[in-house]
C-alpha cells in the first residue's frame, strides 16, 4: 500500500508530456487571484484561435497545435514552475502574460533557446534583438505606450503641455515602473510636471493616492494599472469626480472589466491600445462556425470579442504567422524552437494579410528585424462608452516618439548586455 | 521490530545525548545524506531542482529559522519575508559590488547583513511579548519592502525596480545566473541546508538553546535563573534573521534569479513560512523540514495530479487545491497540534514497540 501510495505520488510529481508530435505553444495562464478576471480573457482568445485554425485549417502547415495550460496565478514562482513543467514537451514560444515573470524568463530562455513573446509588456528594451536573441516584444511596449499618450495630450493642447501637471498612478512592481523612466524625459523634453503615484499590489488600497490627486489637481492622470487595480482606479477618480475624459490608461488598464463595474461614472474613460475591438471582423464568422458553435471555445466562450479576448487573439495570430514564416523558412512542418525564432526575426504581418486572416485594421503591421524585435510601437486610443457598453477608437495608429524612445532602450539594453555579458549580435 | 535495538549500549554520556541515539535512525540519516549528497546529483532535471527540490530545500532554511525564533525562544515574527527581502538585496548589492569574491562568502555575508537587521528589529521584543511583538514585526515587514522598492540604490537604479543575479560560479560550476545546471543549484541549496541545520541542532541543545526555551516557557522565572533575557532575545533573533537571510539569499540568486520586492517577499511568505513551522512542529529541526515538504510539495502534487492526471481546468484545480490545502492544515491541527514532527515522533514510538505493544 505505502508502495504503491509512493508510486502515484512520484507519478503525480513528473508531469506527464503531451505527445511530441504537435506543435506546443503553452498558455501560462492566470484564472485566479486579484487579476484572474483579466487573465481569464486573455488566455480564452489565445485558446480560441488556436482552436479555430486546428479546427478549420488543421493546424499549422498540416500540424496540430497544442496549448497545454499552466496557472501561474500572475505570481512569478508559480511562473518558474510552470515554465520547467512545460519547456520538456518541446515548447516553441512563451508568452507569460506578466512583465515579473517575463523577467525571470528572459535568463532562463535564453540558456534553454526558446522565444518568448510578450506583446505590448514585459522589459522594453527586448526591442533591441541585438542583445535580446530570444525576446520579442512587437507590436508596442510600454515606452511607446507612455510616448503615444503623452503625444495624444499633446495633440489636445495644441501641441504645448508646457506647465501642465500629469500624474502617474502605477502598479507598484517593474510592470508599473517601467514607463517612469521615459516619461521623466517626455516631461523634460514638454516641459510638463510628473507626479508619480505608486500603488501597492494588488492594489484595492488607494484611497491616499487619490487624496492626493484631488489636493494637487493634475490636469491629467496616467495610470499603469492591471487586475483589481484598475476597477478600485476608475471607482476612485469618479469618486472625487476626476474628469474621466483626462484619465489615461495602459492597454492594460483597458477592458471592459475595468470599466463595468464603475457604471455610468466610467464614461468618458480613456485607453490605449495596439488591436481593434468587438466582433465586426470577417475572423467572427469562422469563429462562430468551427470554434464557438461547435461548442469548443475555451471556458464556453463567454467573453469573445472583448478587449482582452481581443489581443489574447492577437498574441495567437502573431505567434502563428510566426510558426508559419518559420516553415517556410527551415522548409519542414515540426519546427524546433530555434527555427521559430528566425521566423520571429523575418516576420512581416502587412495590413494585406491582416485583411486576408480575416481581420481588417486591426493592427498595425509588424515587421521584425535581427536588430528590431519590437515592431513600429504603433498604438492608438479608444474611449469607453457606458450607455452603449463599449470602446470606441478614437484616434488612429500613433507612432512614438522614437527620437526620445530609442536612446533609453540603447542605454537599457546596453547596460543589460555589459551586466550579463553579452555581445551585440547583428 | 523495525527498529533492533538489542545491544544498542551507550556507554558514555555524549553517546546518550546525540541527535539519532537508535542506531537504526543514524544508519537511515546516513543513508539519506549519502543519496541526497551523492546519487540525487545525477539524476536530478531541471523540473524536480526548479519545482521541488532547491525551493523545498530554501524554505527549509527559512523555516529553520523562524522555528529558532518563534519555536524555540518564543518569540512571535511575522517579518520573515521582510527579513528574506534584507538577505535577498544584500547578496544582490554584494554580488554587484564585489564580483571578484566568492558566491558563497556573500551569501553569508548576506547572512550576516539580515542577522544585524534582525537584532534591530528584534529590540522592541525586550518590552513588548505576544501579539503587540507580532505587530511590531508586521511592521518590519512593510517597512523594508516599502524600503526597497522606493530607494533606487538597493536595486542599483535599474528601470524596472527588479534585481536580476548575474552568473557567479563555485570552482568553475555556476551556481547564479541562466546556465546553472539543475545539479548545481540542488547541490548548493542541499550544502547549506544541511549545513546551517546541523548548526542550529547543535545550538538548539546547547547553552543557547536551553537559554531561548527558559525565556520560551517562563520569561521571568529564566530571568530568576539568571537568564539575560536582553543577550537571550536578541541572540536569538539575531541567529534566526542569519538564517532566514541567507534563505532569502538563496532564493534570489540561485532559484528565482530575478525578483522585486513586494512580489517576491511579500507579506504572504511571512504567513507561509509562519504556516510551515506551524504545520511541521513547533521547536523542531525535523519538523522545519517537513512543514517545509509539506506546504511546497503538496501544491505541485495537486497540480500535476489534478490538471496532467485528471485532465482539469487550471482555474478549477487551482481553487479545489487551496481548499484541500486549507482543509489539511485545519486536519493536521486538530488530529495532531504540535505539527508533523510530533505525528513522526508518535509513529517512531509505535514502531519501537511493534509488533508487541503491551
Amino acid at each position: 500500500m505505502k508502495l504503491k501510495l509512493a508510486t502515484v505520488a512520484f507519478g503525480a510529481l513528473m508531469a506527464a508530456g503531451p505527445a511530441m508530435a504537435d506543435l506546443v505553444v503553452p498558455n501560462l495562464s492566470y484564472r485566479t487571484g486579484p487579476y484572474g478576471a483579466n487573465g481569464t480573457q486573455y488566455a480564452d482568445g489565445f485558446n480560441d484561435y488556436f482552436t479555430l485554425l486546428n479546427e478549420r485549417d488543421g493546424g499549422i502547415g498540416g500540424e496540430k497545435v497544442q496549448t497545454p495550460e499552466c496557472e501561474t496565478a500572475y505570481n512569478t514562482e508559480k511562473g518558474v514552475e510552470c515554465y520547467e513543467s512545460t519547456k520538456g514537451s518541446g515548447a516553441l514560444v512563451y508568452n507569460p502574460l506578466s512583465t515579473g515573470i517575463t523577467y525571470q524568463l528572459i535568463p532562463k530562455v535564453s540558456a534553454d533557446k526558446i522565444p518568448l513573446y510578450t506583446p505590448g509588456y514585459g522589459r522594453t528594451s527586448a526591442k533591441n534583438g541585438k542583445v535580446f536573441e530570444w525576446v520579442f516584444n512587437a507590436p508596442a511596449n510600454y515606452w511607446d505606450g507612455a510616448s503615444v499618450a503623452v503625444k495624444y495630450l499633446l495633440d489636445q493642447n495644441g501641441g504645448d503641455l508646457n506647465g501642465k501637471k500629469i500624474a502617474l498612478v502605477y502598479h507598484n512592481s517593474a510592470y508599473g515602473k517601467e514607463p517612469i523612466r521615459t516619461l521623466q524625459e517626455l516631461s523634460k523634453k514638454h516641459g510638463f510636471t510628473l507626479t508619480e503615484l505608486p500603488i501597492d499590489p494588488p492594489g484595492q488600497e488607494q484611497k491616499s493616492q487619490w487624496l492626493q490627486i484631488r489636493r494637487d489637481k493634475p490636469d491629467y492622470v496616467i495610470m499603469w494599472g492591471w487586475g483589481v487595480m484598475n476597477q478600485t482606479a476608475i471607482q476612485e477618480a469618479a469618486n472625487i469626480r476626476f474628469p474621466m475624459e483626462n484619465f489615461i490608461g495602459i492597454w492594460w488598464s483597458g477592458s471592459e472589466v475595468d470599466v463595468k463595474p464603475v457604471g455610468e461614472a466610467a464614461n468618458g474613460y480613456k485607453a490605449l491600445t495596439f488591436h481593434g475591438v468587438g466582433m465586426d471582423y470577417p475572423i467572427y464568422d469562422d469563429m462562430k462556425k468551427f470554434v464557438i458553435e461547435p461548442g469548443k471555445a475555451s471556458q464556453g466562450g463567454p467573453h469573445v470579442g472583448s478587449v482582452l479576448y481581443s489581443r489574447g487573439m492577437y498574441a495567437a495570430v502573431v505567434i502563428a504567422e510566426a510558426i508559419k514564416k518559420a516553415q517556410e523558412l527551415s522548409g519542414t512542418s515540426a519546427i524546433t524552437a530555434a527555427q521559430l525564432r528566425d521566423g520571429f526575426e523575418a516576420l512581416d504581418i502587412t495590413p494585406a494579410r491582416l485583411a486576408e486572416l480575416g481581420l481588417p485594421d486591426f493592427g498595425p503591421e509588424i515587421k521584425m528585424t535581427c536588430d528590431n524585435h519590437g515592431g513600429s510601437g504603433m498604438s492608438r486610443v479608444q474611449q469607453w462608452d457606458a450607455a452603449a457598453g463599449k470602446w470606441n477608437l478614437i484616434t488612429d495608429f500613433t507612432e512614438p516618439d522614437q527620437e526620445i524612445l530609442t536612446p533609453l532602450i540603447t542605454e537599457d539594453s546596453e547596460a543589460f548586455a555589459k551586466e550579463a555579458g553579452i555581445t551585440p549580435r547583428c | 521490530m523495525f527498529y533492533r535495538e538489542a545491544g544498542d549500549f551507550k556507554t558514555s554520556y555524549r553517546d546518550d545525548g546525540q541527535t539519532f541515539p537508535i542506531r537504526l535512525d543514524r544508519w537511515g540519516y546516513y543513508a539519506v545524506l549519502a543519496v541526497a549528497f551523492l546519487v540525487v546529483p545525477f539524476v536530478i532535471d531541471s523540473y524536480w531542482a526548479n519545482a521541488v527540490l532547491v525551493p523545498f530545500l530554501i524554505y527549509a532554511i527559512a523555516a529553520i529559522g523562524l522555528n529558532i525564533l518563534t519555536g524555540y525562544a518564543g518569540q512571535v515574527s511575522l517579518g520573515t519575508g521582510g527579513f528574506m527581502a534584507v538577505g535577498a538585496y544584500a547578496v544582490y548589492k554584494l554580488m554587484t559590488a564585489f564580483p571578484g569574491v566568492p558566491i558563497v562568502i556573500h551569501i553569508v555575508l548576506a547572512g550576516a547583513i539580515t542577522a544585524i537587521v534582525g537584532v534591530l528589529f528584534g529590540l522592541p521584543s525586550l518590552r513588548i511579548k505576544g501579539f503587540y511583538l507580532a505587530v511590531a514585526t508586521l511592521a518590519a515587514q512593510f517597512f523594508l519592502v516599502w524600503l526597497f522598492n522606493k530607494v533606487p540604490w538597493f536595486y542599483n537604479y535599474s528601470a524596472s525596480g527588479q534585481i536580476t543575479a548575474p552568473e557567479r560560479t563555485i570552482l568553475g560550476w555556476a551556481v547564479t545566473g541562466p546556465a546553472t545546471t539543475a545539479s548545481a543549484k540542488y547541490l548548493i541549496c542541499l550544502t547549506f541546508a544541511v549545513v546551517l541545520a546541523w548548526i542550529a541542532r547543535n545550538l538548539t541543545r546547547g547553552m543557547v538553546g536551553r537559554k531561548w526555551m527558559a525565556i520560551r516557557d517562563m520569561d521571568i522565572a529564566a530571568e530568576i535563573i539568571g537568564v539575560n533575557p536582553l543577550t537571550a532575545k536578541l541572540s536569538a533573533f539575531a541567529v534566526s534573521s542569519f538564517f532566514v537571510g541567507i534563505a532569502g539569499a538563496l532564493l534570489f540568486s540561485v532559484y528565482l534569479g530575478a525578483a522585486e520586492a513586494s512580489e517576491a517577499f511579500g507579506i504572504n511568505k511571512s504567513f507561509l513560512v509562519l504556516f510551515m513551522i506551524i504545520i511541521g512542529g513547533l521547536g523542531s529541526i525535523f519538523g522545519s523540514f517537513a512543514g517545509a515538504a509539506f506546504l511546497v510539495l503538496l501544491p505541485v502534487l495537486l497540480k500535476n495530479l489534478l490538471v496532467v492526471q485528471l485532465g482539469w481546468p487550471t482555474d478549477l484545480a487551482a481553487h479545489i487545491e487551496l481548499m484541500i490545502v486549507g482543509a489539511l492544515i485545519i486536519f493536521f491541527l486538530i488530529v495532531e497540534p504540535h505539527g508533523l514532527a510530533r505525528l513522526w515522533a508518535l509513529t517512531k514510538e509505535k514502531l519501537r514497540l511493534w509488533p508487541f505493544p503491551h
